[in-house]
């Protein structure tokens, strides 16, 4: 199993297996340190950063759906220079990609965050056009192609590691949003983020989710996310990292036959916080008994 | 490694929808302290993804054994209501930050309401040193349990009910807060449904006595990850979201804003 090939290149940036912790779901990834060995992981996307603090929305902000979850979050973050000044030095001991994920309220925001990451000891950013939890900004600007343009134009010029691009799931083709952001410059994409969604309480007529609407993600929206992968893979000519529902190494598979060069885990880490290490392992299993040595033999490799 | 396969040594009906079960772990049984929980990941059915957090009810540390009590809620605690001894869970814990005793606290308040009296029960068993007066509220005489664990190491038990058909027809904290006007403790410690800690806090303006309280929330992750079991701490101008998983979920009463007159910056 040693001998077995799993390091994948986004963008110039080496991983050294496709796994990525999903923004959002793996706190700064110290917080799983007493669980799992950091140091095995791909990479590591940081909980979504603003600028200012962000004390994020009203509880409760999690609901369990079938086969899914709910989220509304709402960005809480103790600011991009809280990130850079206590807490990058202590993740930048493990031996792991960091990925800075920017949100912000506007082009300038971005512009200004990615500014201040330029120095910052992390390997690359991800531009978060996204989020469903927020009012201004996040899904907004990511629905429409003419703004994910001139987000990733302008976020380019101020950033010096590579520039990934986050898209959302929630519009009608995704190949078009996919395509204004390579236009723009994105050296990667991933997606899909959260699927927008709701819950109610039939017992006091209420949204369960303090914000009403939350992202929902797991399971359910495997099939959703795997479907996007493919049709983007096939339009675009940069690196995709693929997400959405992954439990299982089988999954992983899926999405890189579907054109993923790396992908990312979410949700299965709120379930077990060891979760990234069995898919690993199930991965590993997966190739040794198909005789895959490689694991590039698997990368868009759908046969259809 | 806290993620542990544990088996069930018991699984039964105590009361009204509410189920203990005893589990062997000796890492849990040995490690464990009153107000934490250990976080349960529902066998049988994949569609449940969520772990369900439970808080410890009490220890055996000779035998290894830990104790929880829940109360059939949804689909994954009637699974767990359906567990037979010698089936095993996957679980994770001690977790949170449990209650705590302040140095040179002799005399303590316990409330306890429903669902919240079993993790107060953890508090007598293990500081039973301490001078015990227990406070438990039911909905009524078949939703009560344990109450003969609480007269072990109590000084007194207070009981009330919704229906009165045990104890004392009314709110818990009313009797507590009979009791405070006559004799008041180092420290109250509670755990209950909103309406009670609500109750709780706002009978505390009176009296100047620290109290420690356990909240509950919709939980992810459990280790501090995911930030979606946030509860507001803090003072009404100067609050932030706190976990419940890992700064929780015991809070000094008076930094935990539950009244929802904040705004939030989103």
């Amino acid at each position: 199993m040693e001998n077995l090939k799993l390091n994948v290149n986004v963008a110039g940036v080496h991983f050294k297996n496709p796994l990525i912790a999903a923004s959002g779901t793996f706190g700064f990834g110290l917080e799983y340190k007493d669980y799992i060995d950091l140091n095995q992981l791909g990479g590591i996307s940081v909980t979504g950063l603003t600028l200012e603090p962000r004390k994020g929305n009203p509880p409760p902000r999690i609901v369990e759906t079938p086969s899914g979850i709910l989220n509304s979050v709402g960005l809480q973050n103790p600011g991009v220079e809280y990130f850079i000044e206590s807490v990058l030095p202590e993740l930048k001991q493990y031996n792991t990609i960091i990925i800075a994920n920017i949100n912000g309220n506007s082009l300038d925001e971005y512009c200004h965050m990615a500014s201040r990451l330029q120095q910052a000891d992390i390997h690359m950013l991800e531009l978060n056009l996204s989020c469903p939890n927020v009012k201004q900004g996040g899904v907004s600007f990511g629905t429409d192609p003419k703004m994910v343009y001139s987000i990733t134009k302008a976020v380019k010029k101020h950033s010096y590691q590579p520039l990934v691009v986050k898209l959302t799931p929630n519009v009608t083709d995704i190949t078009e949003i996919a395509l204004a952001a390579q236009q723009g410059g994105a050296d990667a994409i991933s997606l899909v983020n959260t699927f927008l969604g709701m819950a109610i309480d039939v017992k006091t007529r209420r949204p369960v989710l303090g914000n009403i609407t939350g992202g929902l993600s797991g399971p359910a929206i495997k099939p959703i996310a795997l479907r996007m992968v493919w049709q983007v893979s096939k339009v675009v000519d940069i690196p995709i990292i693929g997400m959405g529902g992954i439990m299982t190494g089988q999954e992983v598979v899926e999405f890189l036959l579907a054109g993923a060069t790396a992908v990312s885990v979410g949700t299965a880490n709120l379930v077990s916080p060891n979760s990234m290490i069995e898919i690993l392992n199930e991965l590993k299993n997966y190739m040794v008994n198909n005789k895959i040595f490689d694991i590039h033999e698997l990368i868009g490799g759908l046969i259809v | 490694m806290y993620r542990h396969s544990v088996e069930i040594i018991e699984n039964k009906k105590i009361a009204s929808n509410i189920y203990k079960m005893t589990i062997i772990s000796n890492h849990v049984a040995q490690t464990a302290n009153p107000g934490q929980f250990i976080h349960i990941k529902i066998p049988y059915d994949e569609s449940l993804l969520l772990r369900r957090p439970i808080s410890i009810n009490g220890v055996n540390r000779d035998q290894n054994l830990v104790d929880i009590v829940y109360q059939v809620v949804g689909k994954g605690t009637k699974i767990l209501s359906h567990l037979v001894t010698g089936e095993k869970l996957d679980i994770l814990g001690p977790l949170g930050r449990g209650f705590w005793i302040p140095k040179g606290t002799k005399k303590i308040y316990i409330v306890g309401g429903g669902c919240g009296v079993a993790p107060i029960r953890f508090i007598g068993e293990r500081w039973n040193h301490l001078d015990i007066t227990s406070f438990l509220g039911f909905r009524g005489q078949s939703w009560a349990y344990q109450i003969d664990e609480f007269e072990k190491f109590s000084i007194k038990v207070f009981l009330s009910s919704d229906d009165g058909s045990i104890g004392f027809k009314g709110p818990i904290i009313s009797l507590l807060d009979k009791q405070l006007s006559i004799d008041k403790p180092d420290l109250i410690m509670a755990c209950g449904p909103i309406h009670m800690i609500k109750a709780l806090q706002k009978t505390l303006i009176k009296y100047d006595i620290p109290c420690q309280i356990s909240l509950e929330e919709r939980m992810g992750c459990g280790i501090g990850g995911c930030l979606v079991c946030t509860c507001a701490i803090g003072s009404k101008n100067n609050w932030n979201y706190k976990k419940v998983c890992t700064h929780g979920p015991v809070f000094w009463s008076e930094e935990v804003i539950l009244d929802g007159e904040f705004e939030t910056k989103c």
